[in-house]
């Protein structure tokens, strides 16, 4: 799950870690009032306005502004509000900016990169920094590797003083903020863990030119996993910010993913989903989802995942295809048959059926009328299906 | 002799009482998997089915049953403490089907396991093990095994099955099976089986599927260019799969550009792994190399 960085800055604030002064917005209409608050506090007419979306890349696409007082804040916030940012990490369409940051701003002596991330080849939490602040780090990693320095933390004893030394002398930071890096990355260690972050990333950290260390901005990625011990993940959760119908099948317990194309697929197992995506495009077709409805599907969650697919307004065609382990044929049929009950058939519909339970299974489809393609294995299925959809 | 388990394999299973626990326990020992012990803190002295014994604790379970393997059904806001528990009373193999611990508590698990050697972890969030007509722990539907001498390694569960149900239908056994799981951070690994599968005497060849996400493949694609002697048939999942976005499981996830199956499919055609076209085509694909 990602959070905007006011909610991140918030979580900053909480652990000690220094962040700019800020007001969040939901509605333009305050952005004067907020800024001229932090010109009074700060005795410092700049203030910055930023979109806050879940995506990266704002500045670069008009997303953020630094002006020079109250009214110019307002003027900015006008512009920004409502308007669709199109960055490198919100696809072509976009995403409309419904919450705005307006920050003091600060005199910047440095921008400096931080991140704090869960390191899968290492199966430890690996700290990433480096001096190239404000780029992206994607970019930093493959043209100067070297420029990104990176300790790993032992889980047993944790961020120990001396890799908090070899990250401060490789910044090439001095005095105070040498000093308080320190503090910094054990603050953001503990609160990584405590709130079960599997990415943190500071980008900028700046160095302001009386040398202390400020993020200015704060990236987050908490571990869906861990949602059980955090109730207030709810409170945080921008529905707006999701597909609502990746929404409305998470909340049925299946795992959906919209794409661009018109075969909607309906499969048991993650691997097995994406493997029946990448067999559709092997025979020239286009999956229109990613759906695992699970091992233990009930007859309820295969509805709800069917009925899904069908009201998709682009899917001209669906292949159902279960290797039935746990999740077992009859209650998939028996889900396949209620959804289709209710809402008609109106497309193409090829089944490929193995595992648990298959006779009973293929018996209730061929009993219940509907017109169904039978297949015996995913290759023919898929076959059958990219055929039929191409044919219509 | 096949590895990881076999018929003299006497297993313990935490969580036995749950329903879902219960309910594959009972199909293990259908299949004629040694049960010998369940773990629910607080039922000990009650007995499943009538005849497989319960304790409060592992380590009363290992005591009592001398048994060497776990199955771990606990859910997951309990499963590493599960599995640390396991890992504390020297069971040899622990095997947590478990899905949706959280990583940083695997994080920790995989610090113990790395700073000991008697117990080695399968999982979590994986279908688990079998060697056909001998021992069955786990999840996976038994009767689409058949005994033989290919070895099966994968991340996927589902797509494990799609291979197996392939081989026997051609009439091609399986040595052993093992799925190592979809999450992120893992005990055992596809290089720890194939090393397992390279000293087998009783494997002739490997099917290994993998996915997007991380780089296991990679890494075993440089072990198997280096060392392994057996044909090697593998597929990865999700050339489709948009990056950023996490496909079902916790690490099926292409970020920063890393762990896209075009990437692992290079490196695994480089150690000359056959990639089959299509997940349809996995046993034809293992069949045309014997």
């Amino acid at each position: 799950m990602n959070i905007h960085e006011y909610q991140g800055k918030d979580i900053f604030r909480k652990y000690g870690i220094p962040v700019p002064k800020g007001v969040a917005l939901t509605e333009p209409g305050k952005a004067q009032a907020a800024a001229q608050s932090l010109i009074d506090e700060t005795k410092n007419e700049v203030v910055v306005v930023k979109a806050q979306i879940h995506a990266g890349g704002r500045g670069k696409a008009g997303g953020v502004k630094v002006v020079k007082g109250a009214a110019a804040a307002q003027q900015a916030a006008n512009e920004i509000f409502g308007k669709t940012l199109v960055t490198h990490q919100t696809g072509p369409e976009g995403k409309k900016v419904q919450r705005l940051l307006v920050e003091q701003g600060l005199a910047i002596g440095r921008e400096l990169y931080l991140a704090v991330v869960l390191d899968r080849e290492k199966r430890r939490v690996t700290v990433m920094a480096s001096t190239e602040g404000g780029m992206e780090i994607e970019e930093v990693a493959a043209k100067t590797p070297e420029k990104i320095l990176k300790v790993t933390v032992d889980p047993a004893v944790g961020l120990q003083p001396y890799q908090a030394r070899q990250l401060a002398f490789g910044l090439g930071l001095t005095g105070d903020a040498a000093k308080e890096l320190g503090k910094f990355l054990s603050a953001l260690e503990r609160l990584f863990m405590e709130e079960d972050c599997s990415l943190v990333e500071i980008n900028p950290l700046v160095v302001t030119k009386d040398n202390h260390l400020v993020a200015l901005d704060a990236k987050f990625n908490l571990e869906d996993n861990a949602a059980f011990r955090h109730p207030e993940w709810n409170t945080w959760r921008d529905m707006s910010e999701e597909k609502d119908v990746e929404v409305e099948a998470k909340a049925a317990g299946l795992s959906y993913i919209q794409l661009d194309g018109n075969i909607g697929c309906l499969v048991n197992g993650a691997g097995l989903a994406m493997g029946t995506m990448d067999i559709i495009k092997h025979y020239g077709g286009e999956p229109a989802n990613f759906l695992d409805v699970g091992g233990g599907a009930t007859k309820e969650a295969v509805t709800k995942a069917f009925k899904i697919i069908l009201t998709s307004p682009t899917v001209k065609g669906i292949f159902v295809n279960i290797f039935g382990g746990i999740a077992q044929c009859d209650t998939i049929a028996a889900g396949v048959i209620a959804a289709t009950k209710e809402l008609g058939l109106s497309v193409p519909l090829v089944v490929r059926l193995e595992g648990t339970n298959v006779e009973l299974g293929r018996k209730m489809l061929s009993e219940s009328g509907l017109k169904i393609t039978p297949a015996a294995t995913m290759g023919e299925g898929a076959q059958k299906i990219v055929q039929l959809v191409k044919g219509a | 002799m096949a590895i990881l388990v076999n018929k003299d394999t006497k297993v313990l299973v935490q969580g036995i009482t749950g329903g879902y626990g219960g309910n594959h326990t009972r199909w293990c020992m259908q299949y004629g998997t040694q049960i010998v012990a369940g773990v629910t803190p607080g039922k000990g002295g009650q007995k499943f089915e009538d005849k497989v014994p319960i304790f409060d604790t592992v380590s009363d379970a290992v005591q009592k049953t001398q048994a060497d393997a776990s199955m771990i059904f606990v859910p997951p806001p309990f499963a590493a403490d599960a599995i640390l528990e396991a890992i504390d009373a020297g069971v040899k193999l622990v095997i947590c089907i478990t899905e949706g611990i959280p990583a940083n508590d695997m994080v920790k698990v995989r610090r113990v396991l790395d700073g000991q050697s008697a117990t080695r972890l399968v999982g979590p969030n994986c279908p688990g093990v079998i060697t056909p007509g001998q021992c069955k722990i786990g999840i996976m539907p038994g009767h689409i095994h058949k005994p033989g001498r290919i070895g099966v390694v994968s991340r996927s569960g589902t797509l494990t099955y799609e291979a197996v149900g392939q081989l026997s239908a051609l009439g091609i056994g399986q040595s052993s099976c093992v799925g190592i799981g979809g999450d992120p951070v893992n005990g055992t690994d596809f290089i720890d089986v194939l090393q397992l599968f390279n000293a087998d005497p009783d494997t002739d060849g490997v099917i290994m599927i993998g996915e997007i996400g991380g780089n296991a493949e990679e890494l075993a694609a440089e072990y198997i260019k280096r060392e392994f002697k057996k044909p090697v048939c593998g597929f990865i999942a999700g050339t489709t799969a948009p990056p950023g976005k996490r496909m079902g499981h916790a690490g099926a996830i292409i970020s920063g550009g890393k762990g896209t199956a075009a990437d692992k499919i290079a490196a695994l055609q480089d150690a000359r792994v056959k990639i089959a076209p299509t997940p349809s085509d996995l046993g034809t694909t293992l069949r045309s190399m014997l």
